[in-house]
């Protein structure tokens, strides 16, 4: 099952992605599609390589064979000055943050804008990091801490600036809401959600929350058996017969999920 | 690319900057200077714009902030944009406040002395603590982790053979070369040998150890106990009721004073060894002669004197390390702070410590 869209404009697309760490095969032949404005999630069971595909597509990791476009530029097998045209129209927010920690917040979110616009003044690339910080969900204290001085959800919220520093098309979100409490959780995906109306991003998300699907996703890819086994709405991927994926959606938060979706949609 | 097709200056009606194509964070820094360079009253006219983004809004938004620029011309894509940068207009810092003046200086000063009374406490602290598992374990010896110390008697001593001894020969070599082109001023280069014998025995052997053990295994010491503080091992081996001191610290103390003794035994060997080789080859005084005299002239109170200090060394080396490795808090970047400290620490009490020792064993004719 992979219908794409009608009117889909492929932003990533995946062929035949091979993978492995040793004798260990983690993809054999996936192939993925997000089309661009589209939240995609991506789903899978502990161990089924989600992060190991964030990071082929991204470019930390050289699949052993398979085909991978970001944007329209092949990702296998450039080199390092080529890559940095697609990296300045990318965003990336890591599980744990991957804040600078010697940098505070407001000098992380300026990183990016630093390296590749070192012209800008420097009165401007404060005014610019104070209102993708503000964007990012943060309070404005928040600016001069450092990373050790802010709480979870703030990490990720700094993370999340910071990825949006470039005015990115494309934004990668590995597991934004882990660790996050459940309002906090919401909250997250709120922003994203909202972020992604106002900028017209298109967003890569792989999740455990199963709430998160609910609230963002437009699609749904789910990797296990080594490949990408479905993609689609969720509905959709009810109506297929995999036992895993029924599992997943009708096991008890799957279903708990669902109904405080609905009772959402309704009220 | 954008250009910029007018900029129509008037002193009378002010300025009008019109751009065309994209106004995007690639051309942010022309942008602002040349909105900079405009006289008021500013228009800024957008119509003939393609793209913008949030930076190029943002640099919109903030002349109409400051100095009342007037926006025409701009689609309702454009308007909205405006609009939703305006909503996240919150100045913050960039870096925390840091006070620059002579107060803030003298109270570095002040905090920096305050620092080193507290870390001189908290050694001490550790130093009883450590006391304390000692006696825990005399009490009940079922809890000693013979594995543990072993391990560490692996990475600290066996593994530490190869560089000690490579560096003590060579160091044998240097004392030969240089004592034999100084004393063959006086004619006297047969005392070559008094010179390596009694310098390596007595002194060197057992410091140049130490400050190598340090390097290896003091640093290691602090950079372990310091990861294994910020990923919360620790704690967690708190929490279950296994003391971090009985099963991290004290292995690790045994293994340094334990080794450090063989250690230094073995730099003395291999620093004599390279001597030889050098006055055999460079005086042509043959290996056999070579240790008769070297029994001549040590007396055995010189390698009483190396082999005494040497557990001392290991014991402050493996205390130190793993006093800052057990300091460490927050970040990685403090792993590699803590670590620097307990190698530059254990090697000045190291020095010192050899001073002390010096006058005692004068003392009490040990010459």
């Amino acid at each position: 099952m992979s219908g794409l869209p009608k009117d889909c404009h492929p932003v990533i697309t995946v062929r035949g992605l091979r993978n492995a760490f040793g004798e260990q095969l983690i993809h054999d032949g996936v192939d993925l599609t997000v089309c661009r404005g589209e939240i995609l999630g991506v789903v899978g069971g502990s161990g089924t390589g989600k992060s190991v595909l964030l990071r082929s597509i991204i470019g930390l990791q050289t699949p052993e064979s398979g085909q991978i476009e970001v944007l329209g530029e092949n990702m296998v097998g450039r080199t390092e000055d080529e890559a940095k045209n697609i990296r300045r129209r990318w965003g990336i927010l890591f599980q744990n943050g991957a804040l600078f920690s010697t940098l505070t917040v407001a000098e992380n979110v300026e990183v990016p804008i630093r390296e590749y616009f070192p012209y800008i003044q420097p009165h401007l690339l404060d005014e610019i990091a104070s209102y993708k910080i503000a964007m990012g969900g943060l309070p404005a204290d928040a600016g001069p801490k450092y990373p050790s001085e802010l709480s979870g959800g703030m990490v990720k919220r700094a993370g999340l600036a910071r990825a949006l520093a470039l005015d990115p098309e494309l934004l990668f979100l590995d597991e934004p809401t882990a660790g996050l409490d459940p309002i906090a959780a919401a909250a997250f995906d709120q922003l994203v959600k909202s972020l992604q109306e106002r900028l017209d991003l298109t967003v890569f998300l792989i999740t455990h929350d199963l709430d998160t699907l609910h609230a963002v996703c437009d699609r749904i890819a789910v990797l296990a058996d080594k490949k990408v086994i479905a993609v689609g709405t969720i509905p959709e991927l009810l109506a297929l017969d995999h036992p895993w994926i029924q599992e997943y959606f009708n096991g008890p938060r799957g279903r708990a999920a669902a109904e405080s979706y609905e009772e959402g949609a309704h009220a | 690319m954008a250009e910029v097709t007018d900029q129509e200056t008037d002193q009378r009606h002010g300025s009008v900057y019109r751009v065309a194509g994209a106004l995007t964070i690639t051309r942010a820094a022309t942008t602002q200077r040349e909105i900079d360079a405009l006289p008021d009253p500013v228009t800024i006219d957008l119509s003939e714009i393609e793209r913008m983004d949030t930076v190029g809004a943002w640099i919109v938004y903030r002349t109409v902030r400051d100095r009342g620029a007037k926006v025409i011309g701009a689609s309702r894509d454009e308007v909205s944009l405006l609009k939703q940068v305006g909503e996240f207009d919150v100045p913050t810092r960039v870096i925390p406040d840091e006070p620059h003046n002579l107060m803030a200086a003298v109270g570095e000063l002040g905090e920096w002395v305050s620092d080193i009374g507290v870390t001189l406490v908290g050694l001490l602290g550790f130093f009883g603590s450590t006391l304390i598992g000692f006696a825990n374990l005399i009490r009940r010896p079922k809890k000693f982790r013979v594995n543990a110390v072993v391990q560490r008697f692996d990475v600290v001593g066996v593994r530490a053979l190869g560089i000690i001894g490579l560096m003590s020969f060579l160091i044998g070599i240097v004392i030969a070369q240089q004592g034999s082109v100084q004393l063959a001023q006086f004619g006297a280069e047969v005392y070559t040998i008094n010179l390596i014998g009694r310098i390596t025995t007595r002194e060197l052997g057992t410091l140049m150890t130490a400050i190598m053990v340090a390097g290896r295994s003091g640093s290691a010491f602090a950079a372990q106990l310091g990861t294994m503080k910020i990923t919360e091992e620790i704690d967690a081996m708190r929490t279950i009721g296994v003391s971090p001191i009985e099963a991290l610290v004290i292995p690790r103390i045994i293994a340094a004073v334990i080794m450090m003794p063989l250690l230094a035994f073995w730099a003395m060997l291999l620093a004599l060894i390279g001597g030889g080789v050098f006055v055999w080859l460079s005086l042509g005084i043959p290996p056999l002669t070579y240790i008769q005299r070297l029994q001549e002239v040590i007396p055995i109170t010189d390698l009483w004197v190396g082999l005494i200090k040497a557990p001392v060394f290991g014991f402050i080396i493996a205390l130190a390390g793993c006093f800052q490795g057990m300091l460490v808090k927050g970040n990685s970047e403090e792993v590699g702070s803590r670590t620097t400290t307990a190698v530059v620490q254990s090697i000045f009490l190291v020095i010192v410590l050899d001073a002390v020792f010096a006058v005692f064993f004068s003392n009490i004719g040990w010459i």
